[in-house]
């Protein structure tokens, strides 16, 4: 079955007929020419195809493009607006990747948990549940970031290079 | 001896990466990712049976399917060559050799009606009982001939080596001996799982065929493709710029892009094809099980007398794949009475394959293991008793080493960890409800320099240069590093090369693997720079002439100072792990590395593979097992939530130190490999701190809770 | 995936109907689960009913003091409300202990509850299983068993149920609401699961076509401390070997009330009614949440590839009590 969508990408309106089973990622990676994205499992595994909607982190592997209506999406190329955004900047000074083929979905994740961290959202391993600020430690970045595997184990630089973003 | 210190510049910075602007965009071409006029969408069937054969497909729902365009099994694939690697003879015959193998596949026009319609394939099999579980009393164990690159090359083992080796009487020796270590270690089948899955995008135009697909070696790729397709090389063009990650297991499986290939030839449209990641377990390798008996004998001044190190492993029927898991203790320690053998189980299992350090990631858990049973029965600190039995030559063939600081990485590490503070006695620190601990072990892995390597550079007007070889890189950074290679050999600027590699086009290149990379490549461009610039003074008076000038330099064989000297790198790794006393989780506060791996082109690239090799180390050691099933045959846990991988919690401090001494005979750079030696030694170093910590000595890798918890 | 319809209702209502009338239909909300599954195709329905935009996305205040949480609450939201935080910390440590950032701010509450086990013969369509197709056996009897039950498990299916949250809220003595064909219903969380008997298709107690609208915690209890630990192979993004779900008050030295669940173990979020009953009234000392931990797991019966799991839950129980009265000293 065929339905008809509209979807905000990295600023760009497009409309588009996808078949139900489409998801977000599938939609970019395959209609709308938008590789950054990544498919590393297709099961909400890995963290690759890591998407901003609406502002929050999301798998765009286990989000069906139907049921994303009208969705405004941001992408890590979307993120580098006319220059590069601080976090790609920052990975690059820290060699925080080696294949880079999970780092787009690394950068999204840190974007939207840095957001997170703004609206004092806290993690499995925050001491206080009840503080309303977040001391955003290696810990805590390394927790929040749990969610995004890398196989070549850039983790090591992954954490520094969020930390000198976040705490900018 | 080569001069190494005469032109560095570039090489010793710490570059940024070439391609890290398109990585952190995500805007890099990965394989899947080559925008296609019109493709198809190709999604493979897989055996549901271990072992027996097919005798029926039955494809008429599937070709129902509105857009399905092909479906393709054994009844109507194109013949193939017969391959050297029976792993790429897809679709050949009714045979079923293992649970997953390819048997067939459906090509449409999208991708979600290709899966959908594999799925309503109806096949029909005769099944017989697997047999995959590998023993150490199984009667059916056998010695490996000729394994080496599936028996077109020497040797009996993998790389090339014989499976047994001897010297001296180690039986006697034992016997005689105060102080033994007899014990038997093992480690499970483990999955490289690079983050891009196996992908292969297929375009026949012409009677021509470009394969967009995720190589360690387009050159090497091209060979077993047009091998077995019955194609002219020159009419194969491999490309793959971008890897994202491979970890060996993109060096030799290639099923997929036979596969791909076949489709792309009966729909006559551009296929794209990748592995889903459960496929993956079962179709493009992994590190085989393996079962390892170390004996050690010791005198009372804890010099070791005997090595014994006898290795059983896991190998496929369908294609004999022998890893050479004992090689290390040919070569790390000095003891007169010495023996390694390697055994295989041919087994109904999927073809393994090259695993980061294949051979010495398994063999030297073992022996450092083992090693550090041996120093606590002799009372020697173990950091000391590695030092007191280093070897002065290779301990088999007599050699000197090209370099060999281990020593000196056994002291400056244990210096940087705080080793001097470290007591002894297993259970000797806690703190709260963790029980601490700290251990050592070694690492080494040879450094190879591979035959078959071209460049080719040529100067424009502008005085600019573009560097030509066919290398890979899988994020190991060989981009900037030869980059940084070629502008030193050419003593100019590195914003005055561009560096090309990736495509079958350029010229040959060995593979991107065995830590021989950078030796291999760099050697190469080095030679054609040295030629270049010997043309350009004697020719031009140093001056690019208006034509331009190009220069191509082959190396047709490897290094000739290999038969000279034995060409390692080395390292020493201290863990400190923290292990829940109520639950047995163990957790790995601090992994120290120390390296000796020659002058280091890159320190910022190479900092990220050594990091990345001992947190490799570390997964390897606490979480990865890939759980065959003996009724099925398959993998269980063959998914990234099952088969778990170390994520950002696990990781705290990881530090990659080394002494950056340029070995004189390995490279014109004075480079060893560093790509592999990360990974060696990190799970001895882990086990050995688990038993420091706790008093209990884990033999059977990966080191689980449920080992621990009482 | 098996090519499906993709409907949006407009009413509680009106979606139950749809449901109800189709023969093969099923309720999307976040997907996590439920796409994944599709993917597998381990679920094949032929009508998705997206139910995400239906049910309440807010955290309300109760009368009673308790919290009143919509089904399509996302996990983020749940855990990060500073009323859960503060009032039931328990409750927010099990969710951030699950899945990731990315899934839980896809996740909803009624979603959670009703996601599938993880047991991996289950979502393998190429080996048998009773919970997927009924009557074609158990593959994990013999075969794989890490993550397989220790209590209340059947020859039939010895499947784990995966939440985190649920086993907070089952210790928590949440009530779900649920809308069906008849009429609104409510169902306290321990009875919202089952135990595999011989019908281990069936997860819930739910009848064909209700959803769930939402989740009713009750006001929390006095002084009571509650700590969820979670005990896994990976120090994150893993699901949980065992996990506690624990709610103390301690007065006099003595334990005057005590909430207990085990998640990892069982079919179904594990309310550990017989340590309770052991604890309450006894002496707050690691003797008594020993004896308490040994009571309840006398009725495991492990499975040789799972036997750790007896020591792991007990040890895991006691220590999590013992740093439950240490805070409250």
């Amino acid at each position: 079955m065929d339905l008809e969508i509209e979807l905000r990408v990295d600023g760009t309106e497009h409309r588009l007929t996808v078949d139900t089973r489409t998801t977000l990622l599938d939609a970019l990676r395959e209609r709308l020419g938008n590789t950054s994205p990544k498919k590393g499992c297709d099961h909400g595994q890995c963290g690759a195809c890591t998407l901003l909607l609406g502002g929050r982190r999301i798998l765009g592997c286990l989000a069906l493009a139907v049921a994303h209506q009208g969705a405004d999406i941001v992408t890590s190329a979307g993120l580098a607006d006319g220059e590069l955004h601080p976090l790609q900047r920052s990975f690059i000074a820290h060699d925080a990747f080696q294949c880079g083929y999970c780092t787009p979905g690394q950068i999204v994740s840190a974007a939207g948990m840095l957001r997170e961290a703004r609206e004092g959202w806290p993690s499995a391993v925050s001491k206080d549940p009840g503080a309303v600020d977040v001391v955003l430690d290696d810990e805590e970045i390394a927790e929040r970031m749990s969610g995004n595997l890398c196989r070549c184990a850039a983790y090591a630089n992954i954490v520094p290079a969020i930390a000198e973003v976040a705490h900018r | 001896m080569s001069d190494v210190t005469a032109r560095p510049r570039a090489v010793g910075l710490p570059m940024d990466r070439i391609d890290g602007e398109q990585k952190v965009t995500g805007t890099a071409t990965y394989a899947y990712e080559w925008p296609l006029d019109q493709p198809v969408y190709l999604f493979p069937l897989q055996s549901t049976i271990a072992v027996g054969r097919i005798t029926g497909v039955d494809g008429a729902l599937a070709e129902a399917e509105p857009g399905v365009l092909a479906v393709l099994s054994h009844l109507n694939a194109p013949t193939l060559t017969r391959p050297d690697d029976p792993e790429l003879a897809v679709l050949q015959s009714d045979e079923v050799a293992w649970r997953g193998q390819f048997i067939g596949a459906v090509v449409a026009e999208s991708l979600e009606t290709a899966r959908r319609a594999a799925g309503l394939v109806r096949v029909d099999y005769e099944s017989r009982p697997p047999d995959v579980m590998l023993r150490a009393d199984r009667d059916d164990l056998y010695s490996p001939v000729h394994a080496a690159a599936f028996g077109t090359g020497g040797g009996e083992l993998q790389d090339g080596s014989p499976a047994d080796s001897v010297l001296g009487d180690v039986e006697t020796a034992l016997a005689a001996s105060p102080t033994m270590v007899d014990a038997t270690y093992s480690t499970p089948m483990y999955h490289n799982n690079p983050m891009e899955p196996h992908t292969a995008v297929v375009t026949w135009s012409d009677g021509e065929l470009v394969v967009r697909c995720s190589s360690q070696g387009v050159t090497m790729s091209r060979a077993l493709i047009s091998g077995v397709l019955g194609l002219e090389p020159a009419r194969v063009r491999v490309v793959s710029p971008h890897v994202g990650g491979a970890f060996g297991s993109k060096v030799y499986p290639h099923s997929y892009a036979v596969l791909a290939a076949m489709a792309a030839r009966i729909v006559r449209r551009p296929v794209k094809f990748t592995l889903t990641r459960q496929q993956m377990f079962a179709l493009v390798g992994y590190r085989p099980a393996s079962i390892q008996r170390i004996r050690l004998a010791a005198g009372r001044d804890g010099r070791l007398t005997a090595i014994a190190h006898d290795v059983i492993e896991q190998t496929a029927k369908a294609k004999g794949y022998a890893e050479q898991v004992g090689v290390c203790s040919r070569m790390m320690y000095a003891a007169p009475h010495r023996r390694t053998t390697h055994r295989l189980a041919p087994l109904d299992v999927p073809v393994p394959t090259i695993m980061r350090a294949p051979g010495e990631a398994q063999g030297m858990y073992a022996l450092e293991s083992a090693l550090d049973e041996m120093a606590i029965a002799c009372g020697l600190d173990p950091v000391e008793f590695r030092i007191r039995n280093e070897p002065e030559v290779h301990p088999e063939s007599g050699l000197p080493f090209s370099s060999c600081h281990l020593t000196e990485c056994l002291r400056e590490g244990a210096r940087r960890a705080g080793w001097d503070r470290r007591d002894p006695a297993p259970r000797s620190r806690r703190e709260g409800r963790w029980l601490v601990g700290t251990g050592v072990a070694c690492s080494t892995y040879p450094s190879p320099r591979y035959p078959g390597n071209a460049a080719t550079i040529r100067i424009g007007p502008d005085g600019r240069y573009t560097v030509r070889i066919a290398a890979a890189d899988m994020g190991t950074g060989t981009w900037t590093a030869l980059t940084q290679i070629a502008a030193d050999a050419l003593s100019v600027p590195v914003g005055q090369v561009e560096m090309r590699i990736g495509d079958s086009a350029l010229p040959a290149a060995s593979v991107a693997g065995f830590s021989a990379g950078i030796n291999s490549w760099g050697t190469a461009i080095w030679e054609a720079a040295d030629r270049l610039r010997a043309r350009l003074r004697a020719e031009h008076d140093g001056i690019a002439p208006p034509e331009g000038l190009e220069v191509t330099a082959e190396l047709p064989g490897g290094n000739p100072e290999a038969e000279r000297y034995a060409m390692h790198s080395f390292g020493a790794q201290f863990a400190e792990v923290r292990i829940d006393e109520d639950t047995g989780e163990v957790r790995v506060a601090r992994l120290l590395g120390m390296f000796d791996v020659g002058r280091v082109i890159n320190p910022k690239t190479a900092r990220s593979q050594l990091i990345g090799g001992m947190t490799q180390g570390m997964s390897m050691a606490l979480f990865e097992h890939s759980v065959l099933d003996p009724r099925f045959g398959h993998v269980v846990n063959h998914d990234f939530a099952q088969y778990h991988i170390a994520s950002h919690a696990d990781v705290h401090a990881v530090e990659a130190h080394w002494l950056d001494q340029p070995d004189p005979f390995t490279n014109p750079m004075g480079a060893k490999g560093l790509g592999e030696v990360g990974i060696v030694g990190t799970a001895a170093a882990i086990a050995n701190a688990v038993h420091h910590a706790t008093g209990v000595r884990i033999r059977e890798l990966p080191i689980t809770l449920d080992k621990l918890v009482s | 995936m098996r090519p499906f319809r993709y409907e949006r209702a407009d009413e509680v209502s009106a979606a139950v109907t749809t449901l109800v009338r189709e023969p093969e239909a099923a309720y999307l909300a976040g997907g996590t689960n439920l796409v994944d599954l599709m993917r597998l195709e381990v679920m094949t329905p032929e009508v998705l009913i997206d139910v995400r935009r239906l049910t309440s996305d807010r955290i309300e205040e109760l009368p009673d003091g308790g919290l009143r949480i919509g089904a399509a609450v996302t996990g983020s939201d749940l855990a990060a409300d500073l009323r859960v935080r503060r009032r039931y910390p328990v409750l927010s440590q099990a969710l951030l202990s699950g899945a990731s950032g990315q899934l839980r701010n896809l996740a909803t509450t009624g979603g959670n509850l009703l996601q599938r086990t993880r047991c991996p013969y289950f979502q393998n369509v190429t080996t048998p299983c009773n919970k997927r197709a009924p009557g074609s056996g158990c593959s994990a009897l013999e075969g794989y068993q890490r993550d397989m039950a220790i209590l209340g498990a059947s020859p039939a299916c010895v499947a784990t149920h995966p939440s985190d949250m649920a086993v907070a809220l089952a210790a928590l003595d949440a009530v779900v609401t649920v809308a069906g064909p008849d009429a609104e219903r409510r169902i306290p969380l321990t009875e919202l699961h089952r135990l595999p008997d011989t019908t281990p298709e069936r997860d819930t107690v739910l009848e064909r076509g209700e959803l769930i609208t939402g989740v009713e915690l009750p006001p929390p209890h006095g002084a009571a401390r509650s700590r969820y630990r979670k005990v896994r192979d990976r120090a994150s993004y893993a699901f949980a070997l065992v996990s506690v779900a624990v709610a103390l008050e301690v007065a006099d030295g003595s334990v005057r009330d005590v909430r207990i669940a085990l998640g990892g173990v069982a079919h179904k979020p594990w309310r550990a009614a017989t340590a309770e009953a052991v604890l309450r009234g006894a002496p707050a000392t690691r003797e008594s949440f020993m004896d308490a931990a040994a009571a309840e797991l006398s009725a495991a019966r492990p499975l040789p590839g799972n036997a750790f799991k007896v020591p792991l839950a007990r040890n895991t129980m006691v220590s999590t009590l013992l740093e439950l009265l240490e805070e409250a000293r």
